[in-house]
């Protein structure tokens, strides 16, 4: 791949999610972006959006006046490209981010591939590609030019997802507590956009102050799936008050029946799989055979002191029936669920 | 060969069919078919069409014939869907026409296939016409049982009930229509317990053999906690894959078909109403997949029932031949193992699977899970999970 010297300078503003210790302020110079072209490619739009916010501060570090325009590879006909191309009158810094690199007309490749070999000097071109096979011939010629620099964002993991939290938070100032960001990708889920949403408006909340679990626990406890969560959390590890007042808050702030039974499924899937597993396995293999992230290993091995095999069955069994009765088969949901706390921590064995 | 060839099994049917088709003697103007899944229930409303079409009451050889059979005779006509329900636009069509003289000298025919799926609106549309028939009308609704459909319909219509072929009906109708040889049909027609579309499958595609032969080898496999995990985890992806591998084809055609109508393709651009249109579309599209995948689930659900009931007879002692003779061995172990008692209760347990899925709308891994770890052989309390089956077996033995 033609990735060179200098786009692997500032590879690191995509890979950073991924990375602990990069930082975001290291984003691109003007020197990186102007007279090249930047190819921004991969599956993670949020990342991707990232990039092209880091070239255009660049060209506006270089020029405050600067010219940015955006368009859709579709009106990229011969004229704009010829445009581009001819040497300007006013010679004034232009950003153009071009979006939907795949649906690029056929006959405008060329005269892409012609301007991308010798770009004007003061432009700096973005190129968005959506995504899918579409347009991969002209992406791959392009990839082989010298003044071409991908920046391919790679899709998160979700065992990498607390320590993406962790680098958001950093990028805005403020240190977190590893089972913190656990905690608040728990709360928040998988979304890139509102994960740093959610990291930033902690770090800035509590400036200064390092993030821990309590602070994610006021801020985001009173998300639905967080207190669902939290009550099959309980119910596993044999608390059953705890998990009885939880459940009772859930209801009364309107969490539906349904994401609690999904947590207590969760909860027990997980735990019958990881007893059933084979000893010795190393934890990421083991978190792969449970299908958990490799983080939930942990409170997978506490929880499951306290377990036996005819205690899951049993919890399990407990789950659907309790599912089928909140969806019709029953009459009181929260019956339904208070019954199902106290069969599954009357199933523990102490 | 007569229309009636195709019709495995269902020999009282053919003859009063037959007869009021030759000689009018109890003929009426709407009949109801009804019979389980694979049993022929549309079949058998179509070779009726066609016998009363036909100058010989149903020769198959006759231009008549081959017409009704083939979906092409401008007096029978015929609503049948992929979708869940069938609404009241569609019946309106059929209704429009069952006032028309037939084009020809005898009937005009509406067949109604899976009239358990009509909505309320199309029930009553149906209902205004088979209250007041022209004379040369006849309507033929078809549904699994006749509690499917609104005792008003019920009430006018003459029922045809089709019963569960035997297996050796249906052994040898394989071994006419594919040429199969007679051990294979023989398997065929036990493993499908009278499905015949099923027992086609089985005995000409390899495929659909090796996925039986997976399902039906679970009980031997559920030796653990764990293994119960992966069973419900593997069937759940399995047939998941079947039933896209059914849809997406489908999909493909319907998304073609949109695009077509609104001339995305030509012009290159989308109408305002297109977005809604495909929206829908996806939205039906999602619902039939979901359908289709709980169908290959509860078919699978179903030849897991025969195992338990070949054990429970095993237990009994019951006289006659197994649905899975070739795992005589391993029924015999499961027999000794939760004798009749434990065995009617795994098959409770998968029958409250079922319930949780279809009625219930548990997800369908939830439900597996439940129902695999049911399944299990019953742990010995001193014991660990590993050979507690076993245990437990020789347990049983000792107290008897
Ligand atoms: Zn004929």
């Amino acid at each position: 791949m033609g990735t060179i010297g200098v786009g692997a300078l500032w590879q690191a503003v995509a890979t950073m999610a991924a990375s602990s210790r990069s930082s975001a302020s290291r984003g691109p110079s003007p020197a990186d972006v102007l007279g090249r072209i930047t190819l921004v490619t991969g599956k993670e739009e949020f990342l991707n959006e990232r990039t092209v916010v880091a070239v255009r501060a660049a060209v506006r570090e270089h020029d405050a006046e600067a010219e940015i325009s955006e368009a859709t590879a579709s009106e990229l006909t011969m004229a704009v490209l010829g445009e581009l191309a001819a040497p300007s009158l006013f010679s004034t810094t232009r950003c153009v981010v071009v979006r939907a690199l795949e649906n690029l007309p056929e006959e405008s490749a060329a005269g892409l591939l012609t301007y991308a070999a010798d770009p004007a000097d003061d432009v700096a071109i973005v190129l968005v590609h959506g995504g899918g096979p579409k347009g991969s011939g002209t992406l791959n010629k392009l990839r082989k030019i010298a003044t071409v620099t991908e920046v391919k964002s790679t899709e998160l993991r979700a065992s990498e997802l607390p320590r993406f939290v962790a680098g958001e938070a950093r990028a805005a100032g403020a240190g977190i507590d590893e089972e913190a960001a656990e905690a608040l990708v728990q709360a928040v889920g998988g979304d890139l956009r509102s994960l740093s949403a959610a990291a930033r408006q902690l770090a800035s909340d509590f400036a200064g102050e390092r993030i821990s679990v309590e602070k994610v626990g006021r801020y985001f406890g009173g998300r639905a799936e967080a207190t669902s969560f939290a009550v099959a959390d309980h119910a596993f590890a044999g608390r059953r008050a705890k998990a009885l007042e939880e459940l009772r808050w859930a209801m009364d702030t309107g969490t539906a029946p349904v994401l609690v039974t999904s947590a207590f499924a969760a909860g027990a899937r997980g735990l019958a799989r990881f007893s059933g597993a084979p000893r010795g396995m190393r934890e990421a293999d083991l978190a792969r055979e449970v299908g958990v992230p490799p983080w939930k290993i942990r409170t997978l091995r506490d929880q499951v002191r306290g377990w036996d095999s005819t205690g899951l069955a049993g919890a399990i069994r407990a789950v659907a029936t309790a599912d089928a009765d909140i969806k019709g088969a029953g009459s009181d949901p929260a019956y339904t669920l208070e019954r199902l706390v106290l069969t599954v921590t009357e199933l523990r064995t102490r | 060969m007569s229309v009636w060839h195709g019709l495995v099994g269902q020999r009282p049917v053919v003859t009063s069919l037959s007869g009021a088709a030759s000689t009018g003697h109890g003929m009426t103007h709407a009949w109801l078919f009804t019979g389980p899944p694979g049993s022929g229930r549309s079949n058998a409303a179509i070779a009726f069409a066609a016998a009363l079409q036909c100058e010989r009451g149903g020769c198959g050889e006759c231009h008549e014939c081959r017409t009704v059979l083939a979906g092409s005779h401008a007096d029978v006509g015929v609503i049948r869907t992929q979708r869940l329900s069938i609404g009241v636009d569609q019946v309106r069509d059929l209704v429009r026409r069952s006032a028309l003289a037939p084009a020809g000298r005898r009937w005009q025919i509406l067949v109604v296939e899976d009239a358990d799926r009509l909505t309320d609106q199309a029930f009553n549309a149906l209902l205004k016409a088979i209250e007041e028939p022209t004379d040369r009308t006849v309507w033929m609704l078809c549904a699994p049982t006749v509690e499917d459909v609104l005792p008003t319909i019920r009430s006018r219509c003459r029922l045809v009930t089709l019963t569960t072929p035997s297996a050796a009906d249906v052994a040898d109708f394989l071994v006419r229509t594919l040429g199969v040889p007679d051990d294979l049909a023989t398997y065929a027609a036990r493993a499908s317990q009278g499905h015949i579309g099923r027992a086609r499958a089985l005995a000409s595609d390899d495929a659909t053999r090796a996925r039986r032969r997976e399902v039906v080898s679970i009980p031997t496999r559920l030796r653990t906690l764990g293994a119960a995990m992966s069973a419900a985890a593997q069937l759940n992806e399995t047939s998941k894959a079947e039933a896209e591998s059914i849809t997406t084809e489908l999909d493909a055609v319907e998304r073609a078909d949109l695009d077509a109508a609104y001339g995305v393709v030509e012009r290159g651009r989308k109408p305002r109403e297109y977005a809604p249109a495909r929206a829908a579309l996806e939205r039906e599209q999602k619902t039939r997949a979901k359908r289709r995948h709980l169908d290959v689930v509860d078919r699978a659900l179903m030849d897991l029932v025969s195992v338990y009931r070949d054990a429970v007879a095993t237990a009994v002692g019951a006289p006659g031949g197994l649905v899975n003779e070739e795992l005589r061995e391993q029924v015999t172990t499961l027999a000794e193992d939760g004798g009749p008692e434990g065995n009617l209760r795994r098959i409770d347990a998968i029958f409250a699977a079922r319930e949780q899925m279809l009625e219930f709308n548990v997800p369908v891994m939830l439900a597996l899970e439940s129902m695999m770890v049911s399944l299990l052989p019953p742990v010995d309390p001193a014991g660990g999970s590993g050979g507690a089956g076993a245990a437990s077996a020789l347990r049983r033995r000792g107290n008897a």
